[in-house]
């Protein structure tokens, strides 16, 4: 009896402590965008001379402002991202997923040969070949172009994989070959029975795949220059790059905001199935 | 051959039948294959190829592209620079690394833990993943100010008494290392503790109760069942994580704009690259990539073998 307590007492004082551990911890990793939101509320004065507040100012408005008709077009730098990673999301996801089905649905010499080489391939990194690709490009013409951010994501073997994984479990041969006796061609059958039974993860892809392209810094910094093509990566690191001092403070969190929170906002609504999406269909078990 | 159950034309029903269908796996492979061969191997061969010319712009002059075979490579070695860079990122990786590790166990044991039934655990996770999804350029220009001499964390250091001189983090090594090392740690936690955590989930509940039975208290319990169970997710984490950690590049690129200060302390391997890309090096570009890509090539095997007998393991169930 009294050791039953006292372990229920164990647990209760265990418990305090990972409650504590785990709010501390998410104090830490909130406590960056709260300064953020912060300091895009207060002017360029009271960040230069009144260092830190907890409360928000009154300047939020003013800060956009200033930052829309600044020097670096930011407005049309996030309508630029938007551009490129929806069509790089649509595209990868769509024939990833047709690639996965290849190898899932079909009997066909050279299958298994094929999806062992895609998983080969799945960890090295596209920096490696980026040089002859930046050449290539700079050869066909297609620098301060989109086509070089969004064609070469079909081949997405990542996203794949994931599919692959997840036709595995919940998409039974037997609703194939239903498809197949209503007449129904194998495209066909493709975009309307393994897409829609494919809903929850192809969701999951199209927002990795999103978010990955939307915060790509490393090839478009390559490729574009043109101030109009930009997208915002490339216009943070601009704004990095120039003379910090001259700007106004204020402008420059409103910036880093307005990078920052959108994504953070849709996080925010698709939570459950982003967490859930990290391991759904990853090489775990 | 066990794989040929999923395949669904795989059942004879009339052989022409089941070529005919199966003409179609090579059809939907083609967009995957031909945007690969063109996009990814046909640049590959080109960086391999130029990785053996001398190929770069000295002020106004091109030279070559003349052919030098190693000398390339011999360059990269001997002029320190790439050790250094090397040094560089592993230093940045393990740092963030070992408290990444270690916070995304101790929480993974947590969550799973029945017996301390935890609340809100969504919440937390929502919480901690978010890092994760942040435009990491943004993120390390968000650190940049914060951590700038008129930035809130020096005024709050000494609102707080605790210096009474703004520290200059980026104007030191380690303090500039630690801080992309802390930007690595906060985006990836969180994504290591759900990895881990799928992976205790995993564990069958009995292998607990009958250690509670015998008696093993919960440090017990994670040393001897927990940890010797979870050891190939661990070395998944690992691997992948080096592999990410190698090609570390917008953290540390945009905090200290280009990495040249200070001393060149927090340059890693893929801002070593870029800098050659820019100036248009192609000969030493090349070289490093081929580098980079035997390093990767080398440890993606690891993970591939792991994937790839997963996948076995599946299909024999």
């Amino acid at each position: 009896m009294s050791e039953m307590k006292q372990r229920g007492g164990g647990v209760k004082a265990r418990r305090a402590v990972c409650y504590i551990v785990l709010i501390l911890i998410s104090i830490f990793c909130l406590f960056w965008f709260y300064v953020l939101f912060i300091n895009a509320t207060r002017s360029n004065g009271e960040l230069q001379t009144a260092g830190f507040s907890a409360i928000p100012s009154t300047h939020l408005i003013e800060n956009f402002t200033n930052l829309f008709q600044g020097s670096i077009p930011v407005g049309r730098g996030m309508l630029n991202s938007f551009i490129v990673s929806t069509l790089t999301a649509v595209l990868s996801v769509y024939f990833s997923t047709m690639t996965a089905y290849a190898i899932h649905a079909y009997d066909f010499k050279g299958r298994k040969l094929i999806f062992t080489f895609i998983l080969a391939i799945m960890m090295i990194p596209t920096q490696v070949s980026t040089l002859g690709f930046v050449k290539m490009m700079e050869s066909w013409k297609l620098t301060n172009n989109y086509i070089p951010l969004i064609i070469p994501a079909i081949a997405a073997p990542v996203t794949f994989f994931f599919m692959k994984q997840y036709m595995d479990s919940n998409l039974p041969a037997s609703l194939i070959e239903a498809s197949r006796m209503d007449g129904a061609g194998e495209f066909m059958t493709f975009n309307r029975i393994c897409l829609p039974l494919m809903g929850p993860a192809v969701a999951v892809q199209l927002i990795f795949s999103f978010v990955s392209s939307w915060n790509n810094y490393f090839l478009p910094a390559l490729l574009i220059n043109d101030e109009k093509m930009k997208t915002l990566p490339i216009q943070i690191a601009q704004l990095r790059s120039a003379d910090f001092l001259k700007f106004d403070m204020g402008q420059v969190y409103a910036m880093i905001a307005f990078a920052i929170f959108p994504v953070i906002i849709v996080y925010l609504i698709l939570s459950k199935n982003i967490v859930g999406g990290v391991t759904a269909g990853g090489v775990k078990e | 051959m066990a794989k040929s159950s999923t395949a669904v034309a795989a059942v004879p029903r009339g052989g022409s039948k089941v070529t005919r269908y199966n003409v179609w796996g090579y059809i939907f492979l083609i967009p995957f294959i031909a945007v690969f061969a063109i996009f990814t191997l046909v640049p590959l061969v080109n960086t391999i190829y130029n990785s053996f010319f001398e190929n770069y712009v000295d002020g106004l002059r091109q030279i070559g592209p003349n052919f030098v075979g190693f000398d390339n490579y011999v360059a990269l070695f001997t002029s320190g620079d790439l050790p250094k860079y090397f040094a560089n990122t592993m230093i940045m990786w393990v740092l963030g690394f070992i408290p990444q590790i270690l916070v995304s166990l101790l929480l993974a044991a947590w969550f799973s833990n029945p017996s301390l039934r935890l609340k809100g655990q969504r919440f937390f996770k929502t919480v901690i993943y978010l890092p994760n999804l942040i435009m990491a350029s943004a993120f390390a220009m968000l650190f940049f100010t914060m951590f700038s001499n008129v930035g809130p964390v020096n005024s709050m250091l000494q609102g707080m008494g605790i210096i009474s001189e703004p520290y200059a983090f980026l104007d030191h090594a380690g303090s500039t290392r630690g801080l992309v090392a802390l930007m690595n740690f906060l985006m990836w936690f969180g994504n290591t503790t759900i990895l881990l955590l799928s992976g205790m989930l995993g564990i069958s509940t009995d292998l607990f109760e009958a250690a509670e039975i015998d008696g093993a208290n919960g440090t017990q319990i994670f040393f001897k069942i927990t940890m010797p169970l979870l050891k190939p997710i661990f070395i998944y984490v690992l691997i992948t994580s080096l592999i990410g950690g190698l090609q570390m590049f917008d953290v540390p690129q945009i905090l200290t704009d280009g990495g040249e200060n200070p001393q060149r302390s927090a340059m890693t391997l893929i801002m070593f690259l870029n800098k050659h890309l820019f100036s248009k090096n192609y000969g030493m570009a090349g070289a490093l990539s081929v580098i980079l890509l035997i390093v990767t090539a080398i440890l993606s095997f690891f993970v591939f073998k792991m994937t790839a007998s997963d996948e076995v393991k599946k299909k024999r169930k």
